[in-house]
């Protein structure tokens, strides 16, 4: 099935610019009429899994693809891995630093939000490998 | 009320977003965890913060809130306020704590 592709290098070295590929997610979806309640639950869950990628993991890849009733969503780094993924995914888990916590981030809720705003999500980790996020949104 | 109002009622100085002061606002929050905002807000369009940071505009752009408001006198850098323009965001800075500006723009008629 035809489908609008994305693909954005999610720099892990840059805490500022940790957003730039949901945002232009966001704004995609809202030029091609997806309802504002959708483009809504994307922007919040795609944004969290790209601090997530930005704070946990050096950055990495995120592609976005855009179908007319979903959006499917890839987020991939080359990161830690999660050893754990049931104790992530707990509200409140973290194992962001101070500083991390300083910046407003870090207080466990991102999986959770991930999870609360997708309609499907599914975590593939591997320790000292990488992790990637799927998530799919439907409209 | 009005963006204008919140203005007022702050004492608050406009760093960007002067076109946007008519915009009508209903309900605001107050919060320095980000991913709380994330997770709990539903449409409140006024975010007051003691961060300063690109990420609170960013977050901000994410939940399609029309104003962010710095407490205790606190001023993000240049950087943050193109940010903002560039969304549209209106940015205000006020020398209040976060506990009373919410208290304030709560009294007068702003929900939660
Ligand atoms: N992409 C990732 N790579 C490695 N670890 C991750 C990644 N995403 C999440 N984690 C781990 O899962 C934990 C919980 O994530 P999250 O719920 O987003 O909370 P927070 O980011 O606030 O710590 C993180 O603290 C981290 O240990
Ligand atoms: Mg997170």
């Amino acid at each position: 099935m035809d489908c609008v592709r994305l693909e954005y290098d999610v720099d892990g070295e840059n805490f500022a610019s940790a957003g730039n590929a949901s945002e232009s997610v966001k704004r995609t979806l809202k030029q091609l009429g997806v309802s504002p309640a959708s483009v809504r639950r994307v922007a919040i869950a795609m944004y969290e899994g790209e601090i997530n990628m930005v704070i946990h993991a050096h950055g990495g890849k995120a592609i976005a693809e855009i179908y007319p009733d979903h959006i499917g969503i890839y987020l991939k780094d080359s990161g830690p891995g999660i050893a754990d993924i049931d104790l992530a995914m707990k509200a409140g888990y973290s194992t962001a630093t101070e500083n991390i916590r300083s910046l407003g981030f870090g207080a466990g809720m991102g999986l959770p939000n991930m999870k609360k705003y997708s309609d499907e999500m599914t975590i593939d980790s591997t320790v000292g490998v990488g992790t990637t996020v799927y998530l799919r949104i439907d409209f | 009320m009005t963006i204008a109002d919140v203005v007022k009622l702050l004492d608050a100085e406009i760093l960007c977003g002067e076109d946007h002061l008519d915009t009508e606002i209903h309900t605001a929050c107050g919060s320095d965890m980000m991913s709380d905002v994330l997770a709990y807000v539903k449409d409140q369009s006024v975010l007051l913060t003691g961060l300063l940071n690109p990420q609170v505009v960013r977050t901000a752009e994410m939940m399609d809130m029309l104003c962010i408001v710095f407490v205790r006198g606190k001023r993000p850098e240049p950087a943050v306020v193109e940010l903002a323009k560039d969304k549209g965001i209106v940015l205000l800075s006020t020398e209040k704590r976060l506990f009373v500006a919410c208290g304030i723009l709560y009294t007068n008629g702003l929900g939660g």
